[in-house]
């Protein structure tokens, strides 16, 4: 994973416009986060593979980044983008790792499924 | 450590193995077949090491081989990747998944279950794989049962559970279990954190493997 390079993943989020696409996003404090200490609270979420066409989908900020997704009906959200994968080839793989390097929210979108 | 005909250990994500892995050298250096059955490939870890050397694509095939790589210094022959979901197996088929779990047991002949503690256990795939277990081994008559060693780690644990009654001395084993450890590299800051094996302190705690044996009403 490199740092995220905004020119080129919204060149990529254009070019998955207005076609099916899957998606995976997911957002996690981490399984042990109150075992180890018991004012963190425990909470993940991740939708993987479901099937979205959005009609926009830009990244915004100056780093960490944000993407937002438009759908019919919609949005997808993520917030604390840090990394992405530029080998992916035609797959759009985004990652925000904490200053730890522990992976704190992804985002991924590409015409196979992840 | 009782000798066993059989040893099966049944835990969800590879590098559960390495905080038993003593225990589990030792069975294979007495010459005991164990068979390992890891239910996922831990795909929604999110330690990705550290420098980052992994991602959501590499992970699954990374943590394939670092499991692999356990097994051999631990020296598991049989490893079996059940294929199951990080995070989702609480969520499958409870009987089927048992099912499988005694239908291994009947055809291995196994003689002692290593698993989690469920309800002590904290993650809840390893809550749902120490229930599996529970339900497999529960399901043949009393006689025919092998006995279930569990992995206990909540806080407060030995509050309800009472101390741990099969306490392992596994300092001769250090070696396997330091390269049990070692090969699971993205994940190791999660396990070990800053701390040195070299550590006097560390070496006292790892040196010792704690189970409960737990009891079938």
């Amino acid at each position: 994973m490199q740092p995220i390079d905004p020119g080129a993943v919204q060149r990529m989020l254009h070019s998955f416009q207005d076609t099916d696409v899957y998606l995976f996003l997911e957002m996690t404090t981490g399984a042990y986060a109150s075992l180890m200490d018991n004012t963190k609270f425990t909470a993940s979420a991740f939708v993987k593979n479901a099937v979205i066409r959005y009609s926009e989908g830009t990244i915004a900020g100056n780093g960490p980044y944000r993407v937002g997704l438009k759908l019919p009906l919609g949005w997808v959200y993520a917030q604390g983008l840090t990394h992405w994968d530029e080998a992916a080839g035609d797959k759009l793989l985004l990652a925000g790792h904490d200053h730890e390097g522990k992976l704190v929210v992804g985002l991924y979108i590409g015409r196979e499924p992840l | 450590m009782d000798k066993q005909r059989h040893v099966l250990l049944v835990l969800p994500h590879p590098d559960d193995e390495s905080h038993i892995s003593g225990t589990l050298a030792r069975y294979v250096q007495q010459g005991t077949p164990v068979t390992y059955v890891c239910l996922t490939l831990g795909e929604m870890g999110r330690n990705m090491g550290k420098p980052i050397i992994a991602n959501r694509l590499t992970l699954p095939e990374i943590r394939k081989r670092e499991l692999e790589q356990s097994c051999r210094s631990i020296g598991i022959q049989d490893l079996r990747m059940w294929g199951y979901h990080d995070k989702t197996v609480e969520f499958e088929d409870r009987d089927a998944l048992a099912g499988r779990i005694a239908d291994l047991i009947r055809e291995l002949k196994t003689s002692l279950v290593i698993t989690f503690y469920p309800g002590f256990s904290v993650h809840p795939d390893h809550e749902a794989c120490g229930e599996a277990v529970i339900r497999a081994v529960e399901s043949f008559p009393a006689a025919e049962r092998p006995t279930v060693h569990c992995v206990a780690f909540s806080a407060g644990c030995e509050e309800i559970l009472g101390p741990p009654d099969v306490v392992n001395d596994v300092s001769d084993f250090m070696k396997q279990k330091m390269g049990s450890f070692h090969a699971h590299r993205s994940q190791f800051q999660l396990m070990v954190g800053d701390r040195s094996f070299d550590d006097p302190q560390w070496k006292a705690w790892w040196g010792t493997e704690r189970f409960w044996t737990y009891r079938f009403s």
